[in-house]
């Protein structure tokens, strides 16, 4: 399945874009994402946090057509 | 009423201690978060802060029930800055009111600590010498990828 991925901060520069897409086979795990997604751009870690709509999301989460899916970058608020 | 915002305007820190100054509040903590002018002794120019918007404001109104859940009868407003800000301007604030200081402090301290630790927003530190760096970004260094020093 194709997901879409939002990134953001450090990985959005990294990429080159704010959002873009990675192939990983049916059923799609958070896990097997991460996978992916660290494939993006060496500047990315092995294993990024991932959230499916708005949730931080474990590697046991099945990801559906139509989820959210977001790269999350070590947060720096405050 | 407690409540948490993800701000593009300057925050109005008094106006926020005033939302949780309900007269049975005797107790109002506040903690105020400014951009400061160094970062590891380089000199900051000014902070540039994003969000995943409604990750954010979901994450930090979930932080905010939290703090509710843990200090009974305590009404807490968070806010949160986004946008360009300069040195000294106010990029997070929170006002935590109670009829007494021990649950006003503590929902205070755990507001801005789980934001620190959880909440999507992201801070790019603008430098005197014009060059910019994403805070806690931590990519490899090239010397590190390569093996050599």
């Amino acid at each position: 399945m194709n997901i879409q991925v939002r990134l953001f901060a450090a990985y959005a520069d990294a990429v080159g874009s704010g959002q873009t897409t990675v192939s990983v086979p049916d059923p799609v795990t958070v896990g097997a994402l991460r996978t992916a997604v660290s494939a993006l751009s060496p500047a990315l870690p092995l294993r990024p946090i991932i959230a499916v709509n708005e949730k931080y999301a474990t590697d046991d989460v099945t990801i559906s057509e139509g989820d959210e899916v977001a790269v999350i970058p070590p947060v720096a608020g405050g | 009423m407690s409540r948490s915002e993800l701000a593009d305007h300057v925050i109005d820190v008094a106006a926020i201690m005033a939302e949780v100054s309900a007269a049975g509040n005797g107790a109002v903590a506040t903690f105020v978060g400014t951009v400061r002018n160094t970062s590891d002794g380089r000199p900051v120019t000014g902070i540039s802060y994003s969000a995943y918007t409604g990750m954010a404001v979901r994450e930090m109104d979930a932080i905010i029930r939290e703090a509710v859940a843990i200090s009974s009868g305590v009404e807490v407003v968070a806010v949160h800055r986004v946008g360009e800000l300069l040195v000294g301007e106010v990029c997070v604030a929170i006002a935590a009111g109670h009829a007494h200081r021990g649950p006003a402090f503590d929902a205070c301290r755990y507001v801005i600590e789980e934001i620190k630790k959880r909440v999507p927003i992201w801070k790019r530190e603008r430098f005197t010498d014009g060059s910019t760096e994403w805070v806690n970004a931590c990519p490899p260094a090239p010397h590190a990828a390569t093996g050599q020093s």
